[in-house]
């Protein structure tokens, strides 16, 4: 499996293949399938992010949901003050990055767990603020954005009439892009010279101060980019769903994201992403597919699922090679 | 109006001080945060609940109702919260230190989806064994029934819990595996009975606030726990976690600055978490370790 992942063509054919989606939702007649995919990349996008700080530097990091509702009330905001679309998303994205930057100038000096805490707090303070800003945010009534069709162009090819109409499909294909940047980004960092010292850092914090390393520099520098990601999917979130609300963007979900990157293997681009498309997936397919009778259950099951996938695969669905690597030594 | 804060902050953060000693106790000794704690006392809140409903003159007035629903809800607890260790922790204890995290992120949501399917999805009426009129204290303050057994039962149990962990030989053990587990093993102590002691020790502390919690609402709910385990973890963290006084001054400092913001600062109520996490942020600002923490090197 690892070999064939890490194969050069790998993602590229992965990349083709997600394409397909929406084609194959479209020939079973199950349109569902498509929202499932947008939604599961939005979620790998996420995690994408988190791996950059968790995976690679380990930065316990429980409020990386804020930097999501950044990006979409950022959005949402600048789409209602008539701002073209693409130009709100950047903005959105640049403040989820100006304001991860300052975050973590404050905070990261801070170690383990209390820093685990202090973005939890951070976290809740963005939502409760989303919450009672009314004057900006509507407070929990949430915030209507206009619609933006980007890929309407497309239906002027042969084939592909139907995508002028279903945003869905639009949505599904900009995310696959964003996911498949985000992750080539992300690998081309992990194997860079900044890559290896995140890991360095990760592995022993003062064995990399000693060795030279500008380690506050690294942290802020990881712990910044991954908001770019966070920002994008928040944007691109609020876009495609024209509706933001404070709901969305509570604790739950950046617990959800820890236990991705976790589960699916911390540092792990492919496992990070196969642990978004299991936990981000098995609860909406749940929705969809569960008779009547035990759809109440989806949650339990869910819970279920991730005890056992946590006491089956305690280091991750697919561990980072060199993670492993060095564990074992 | 100051004494009538101060007694509501007190009794609101002798409750937030019993749950943090929960989080407090389980991270000396494994350096993990027990995400399932919140569940732990919401079962707990249950397990009295379900009691009273077998012997209904628990739903009446009275120290021997008020002793069964105490009773029920430790004893659950604590059991629950020994049995999750052992099923869900123990397994994973050689693992990554966020291995243990994410089982019990799953733990948390089968307990809680559990009672929603198979209880309640509604808020239950909890039993009210309380009689009697508020006192008024030398200062004009107002001390309610139920906060005078807030204060009074908080304070019994932090000091049994002081004598269990400074005088017994149990305790003895607790505290070398805190300052090193591999060590104490070494020595001929029992770690796992210590830890699953120590997950019922904490987990029976759980179970008492949650009597109480439910109690100050007159009902409990499949989500009850979330927000007081979340409060709590954190005041354990502003304490310094793993530091057992430092969990007790942290969840009275919540308790008082919820209280205080609420009551002093307009629109103080919708601010008020706000306030309490920003006074958090802050305070690890200056002291990275908690109010009472050590300074100890550690890696993720």
């Amino acid at each position: 499996m690892r070999r064939l992942l890490s194969h050069r063509h790998a993602p590229a054919l992965l990349f083709a293949a997600a394409l397909t989606l929406p084609f194959v939702a479209r020939a079973i007649e199950f349109s569902f399938l498509t929202r499932v995919g947008g939604v599961v990349g939005l979620m790998m996008l996420l995690s994408l992010g988190l791996n950059m700080t968790l995976g690679y530097v380990g930065l316990f990091d429980l409020g990386f949901i804020a930097f999501y509702a950044v990006g979409a009330y950022g959005t949402a905001i600048l789409m209602r003050a008539h701002v073209p679309a693409p130009l709100a998303a950047a903005l959105a994205v640049a403040a989820a990055l100006a304001m991860r930057a300052l975050l973590g100038v404050t905070i990261l000096r801070l170690r383990g767990d209390y820093l685990a805490v202090v973005t939890m707090g951070f976290g809740e303070i963005a939502r409760l603020t989303l919450n009672n800003l009314d004057a900006w945010t509507n407070g929990p009534k949430g915030l209507q954005v206009r619609p933006w069709r980007p890929l309407a162009f497309l239906g002027a090819i042969p084939g592909l009439e139907f995508v002028r109409k279903e945003s869905n499909v639009q949505f599904y294909f900009l995310i696959a892009a964003a996911v498949y940047l985000a992750a080539e980004a992300s690998r081309r960092l992990e194997n860079s010279r900044v890559g290896r010292a995140w890991v360095a850092i990760r592995e022993d914090e003062t064995a990399a101060q000693l060795s030279g390393i500008p380690v506050a520099r690294y942290k802020l520098l990881a712990f910044t980019l991954s908001a770019a990601f966070a920002g994008l999917a928040g944007s691109l979130f609020a876009l495609w769903d024209q509706f933001v609300t404070p709901e969305s963007f509570v604790f739950w979900e950046s617990t959800l994201l820890v236990a991705i990157v976790v589960l699916g293997g911390m540092g792990s681009i492919s496992g990070v992403l196969l642990g978004a498309l299991l936990l981000g997936g098995i609860p909406l397919l749940m929705e969809a597919t569960l008779s009547p009778r035990l759809i109440d259950y989806r949650y339990l099951f869910f819970g279920l699922i991730l005890v056992l996938m946590t006491l089956f695969r305690p280091q991750g669905l697919l561990p980072s090679a060199r993670r492993e690597a060095e564990l074992s030594s | 109006m100051l004494a009538q804060q101060i007694v509501n902050g007190l009794s609101l953060g002798a409750i937030y001080a019993l749950i943090a000693l929960g989080y407090t106790l389980v991270y000396g000794i494994l350096a993990m945060i027990n995400f399932a704690h919140s569940e732990v006392l919401m079962m707990g809140s249950f397990a009295a609940l379900g009691a009273a409903a077998l012997a209904p003159s628990m739903f009446g007035t009275g120290v021997l109702a008020l002793a069964g629903l105490f009773a029920a809800s430790m004893l659950a607890a604590g059991a629950l919260n020994a049995t999750i260790e052992r099923l869900a922790y123990r397994p994973l204890r050689r693992h990554s230190r966020l291995t243990p995290l994410i089982s019990a992120i799953g733990v948390s949501i089968i307990l809680q989806n559990a009672v929603f399917l198979w209880v309640s999805d509604q808020s239950l009426a909890f039993p009210q064994p309380l009689s009697g009129d508020a006192f008024t204290l030398p200062g004009g303050a107002q001390i309610s029934a139920l906060q005078a057994l807030t204060l009074a039962a908080a304070l019994a149990l932090m000091v049994l819990l002081h004598l269990f962990v400074e005088k017994t030989r149990m305790g003895r053990a607790m505290r070398a595996c805190a300052d090193d587990l591999e060590a104490a093993g070494l020595m001929g102590v029992d770690a796992d009975v210590v830890i699953a002691v120590t997950f019922f020790v904490g987990g029976a502390l759980g179970g008492a606030a949650g009597v109480l919690y439910s109690m100050s609402y007159g009902s409990t709910k499949y989500n009850l726990g979330f927000l007081p385990g979340a409060k709590a973890f954190t005041a354990a963290v502003l304490g310094g976690i793993g530091n057992v006084r430092g969990a007790v001054l942290g969840g009275f400092l919540l308790g008082f600055l919820e209280v205080l913001s609420a009551g002093y600062i307009p629109n103080g109520a919708q601010w008020r978490d706000v306030i309490a996490f920003s006074v958090l942020i802050l305070v690890l600002l200056a002291r990275p370790s908690g109010l009472l923490g050590e300074r100890v090197a550690e890696k993720v």
